[in-house]
């Protein structure tokens, strides 16, 4: 870049989303995809269920700013092209999103000049299915969920379905999601007006 | 002469399509779209698939010539065909599946199996009929008569009459060349897509392929998002457009046959990572960026360049376009219905300078700068298209302008191979594209298939 700052602020530069980084994150979506959920705790489960319901709502209100603050410094939203997830490395993804490119579709949508937004879609989630994984690492958990998102826009009410996966970090005491796969069930087919966030 | 041809021979072509102005039933007509999925979409060469999404033999992918499914085939002899997808038997598609490897396709309906150059091998119980199909060339699979690539773009045609692919594309193959040439070797691979649908007619895509005018309006959104740090150095993007977009080095030039091309490389400053300073933000690039100048120094650039995006369209007329580093496919679904597929390229390591680190980081990083456009751009297009075709139903206001620097004199100019260039927001590339379409349209192309002997 042709900055000379020396900031890493993940808000304003993209250094965090290294080799490693993407290895991780294909390691743990993986994971989520074909193995046993390990949590038989039912508090421990609903502690989960309830962090994937705020985010549901948060986004039903288009509170972005709370959604965003959700969300970890370093974080990844990837919504893959492919059935199987795939290697983000190596193919195009429906949305492939770092800390900024978050802030980015946020931003567009405040503009007043997103006309795939303007007016807003309205959407009701529901999220169902919550089955957790715990890590090796005790301040990670790996969440599974199916979600319905009904969305209204232009007339017409369809469903969005399918299953995301997201990865929760502890900063600090504070739970915050790190990462979220959004596993459409229509991914690889055409999607009229893919514009709002899963 | 069939329905549709008889339908719409009636028709006034010379009325609808008009110098500086087109008549809304282009849009709105499901008549028109009928024959237009013959004339247009079986008249000309038309864009099916890249070679490197079958590369070995055997190797299909299915794909469609207007509305009819085909299977694309390499055979077993490495001869790349265009398989009408529909049994010959009853009419069933034979393959249901996107890609694959398979030398031979059995109908799930009642068991006929074709070879994979379309020559039916056998029947269940072929004693059942007087002569055994299998022997009969006519059940042999349809195929499309003219299939030829150029530089790994496969186009196909039912028109037998069309002049050799190469030759159609004329002019446009200089872009092109450059375009696919600016890639290690001359090198791409086709890697999965960004797929947007839209309820509108496929000429509202194509007419926006080259349009330098909405670009400031229909994008403001991510114009703005593209430029919201205040201390960056360079303007990000498609910013040039800002400033008296007719005034700036880029143009617009009508290629000849319905293609064209809209340059905007002039608008760079001419150096090695002049791409690179001007690519908005997305994930990794500071990474890799600082990975490769702390690695090679001023050579980095050359690589980031090739994660950048390359400024130009180059549309192929009726159904492909290649902008940035994508390959996007218009595929007609019904008049008011159309899907954009935006594949994705990356590039291989041909002679080994870049290594399989840098390789994979300039891979990567060239998926996340493709994924940008279709995201924050396209989305506000298509919901123009669509508001286009909605704003149509307003039938008794008929017509539909595209004037802009029509009339204006020494606007356009006429170069010496025929080409013709404007300014970047002249619709003189509507105006001409619509000419070849409309000489389809009244020519009606005889079509034919062809059967393995």
């Amino acid at each position: 870049m042709s900055t000379t700052s020396l900031s890493r602020d993940p808000a304003r530069y993209s250094y965090y989303v290294d080799d490693a980084a993407y290895r991780e994150l294909i390691a743990d979506f993986h994971r989520i995809r074909t193995e046993e959920p390990t949590v038989e705790d039912p508090a421990e489960r609903d502690f989960f269920r309830r962090l994937v319901e705020r985010e549901a709502r948060l986004l039903d209100r288009l509170d972005f700013t709370g959604w965003m603050a959700s969300y970890a410094d370093e974080c990844f939203y990837w919504v893959p092209s492919t059935p199987n997830g795939g290697d983000p490395r190596s193919e195009i993804a429906v949305m492939f999103d770092d800390r900024r490119r978050l802030g980015d579709r946020v931003y567009r949508l405040s503009t007043g000049f997103a006309w795939s937004q303007a007016p807003s879609s309205r959407t009701v989630r529901v999220v169902s299915n919550v089955e957790v994984f715990d890590c090796l690492n005790a301040d990670q958990k790996l969440v599974r969920s199916n979600f319905m998102i009904n969305e209204f826009w232009d007339d017409e009410t369809r469903v969005l379905a399918g299953w995301a996966g997201h990865r929760f970090r502890r900063y600090d005491g504070k739970w915050k999601i790190s990462a979220k796969q959004v596993n459409l069930l229509q991914c690889d087919q055409c999607i009229r007006n893919p514009s709002i966030i899963l | 002469m069939t329905h549709i041809e008889r339908r719409t021979q009636a028709y006034d072509w010379d009325d609808l399509v008009q110098e500086d102005r087109v008549h809304e039933s282009l849009y709105t007509d499901p008549a028109i779209f009928e024959a237009e999925m013959r004339s247009v979409f079986g008249g000309t060469w038309v864009y099916l698939a890249h070679e490197s999404q079958i590369p070995e033999r055997n190797d299909y992918i299915t794909a469609r010539l207007g509305l009819r499914p085909l299977i694309v085939t390499r055979d077993n002899e490495g001869v790349i065909r265009a398989l009408f997808n529909r049994c010959t038997h009853r009419g069933t598609t034979l393959c249901r599946f996107e890609k694959g490897n398979k030398r031979a396709f059995q109908c799930p309906y009642h068991g006929w199996n074709f070879q994979n150059d379309g020559k039916l091998r056998g029947v269940p119980w072929p004693d059942g009929y007087a002569e055994n199909p299998a022997h009969d060339a006519k059940f042999n699979l349809a195929q499309v008569p003219r299939v030829e690539s150029y530089r790994g773009f496969i186009f196909a045609t039912l028109n037998e009459a069309m002049p050799s692919l190469s030759d159609h594309l004329g002019p446009i193959k200089r872009p092109l060349d450059e375009w696919i040439d600016r890639n290690p070797g001359g090198k791409i691979i086709v890697c999965e897509a960004n797929r947007i649908k839209y309820k509108g007619n496929w000429k509202l895509a194509y007419d926006n392929s080259g349009d330098g005018y909405h670009v400031l309006y229909s994008h403001r959104s991510l114009l703005e998002t593209e430029n919201r740090f205040q201390d960056e150095a360079t303007e990000k993007g498609m910013s040039y457009y800002k400033n008296s977009p007719d005034e700036q080095p880029m143009y617009i030039q009508y290629m000849g046959n319905g293609h064209h091309f809209k340059d905007k490389r002039p608008n760079l400053q001419p150096r090695t990572g002049g791409l690179w300073a001007i690519e908005s933000l997305h994930p990794g690039m500071e990474h890799v960026a600082e990975k490769l100048r702390s690695r090679f120094g001023a050579k980095a650039e050359s690589f980031l360049d090739l994660a950048g995006s390359e400024p130009v369209n180059i549309n192929i007329f009726p159904n492909l376009s290649l902008l940035g580093n994508h390959i996007q496919v218009f595929q007609p679904i019904s008049y008011d219905e159309t899907d954009t597929i935006w594949y994705g390229t990356k590039i291989e390591d041909v002679d080994g300078t870049m290594g399989p680190d840098v390789l994979n980081d300039i891979n990567t990083l060239r998926m996340r700068t493709q994924e940008g456009f279709p995201n924050f751009g396209e989305v506000d297009d298509v919901t123009n298209f669509e508001q286009i075709q909605r704003g149509l139903r307003c039938r008794e206001d008929e017509w539909i302008y595209m004037n802009r620097g029509l009339d204006i004199p020494g606007r356009i100019k006429t170069l010496e191979d025929g080409t013709l260039k404007g300014p970047a927001t002249d619709e003189v590339f509507m105006r001409e594209y619509i000419k070849e379409w409309k000489r389809l349209m009244k020519t009606q192309p005889k079509l034919t298939i062809r059967r393995e002997p």
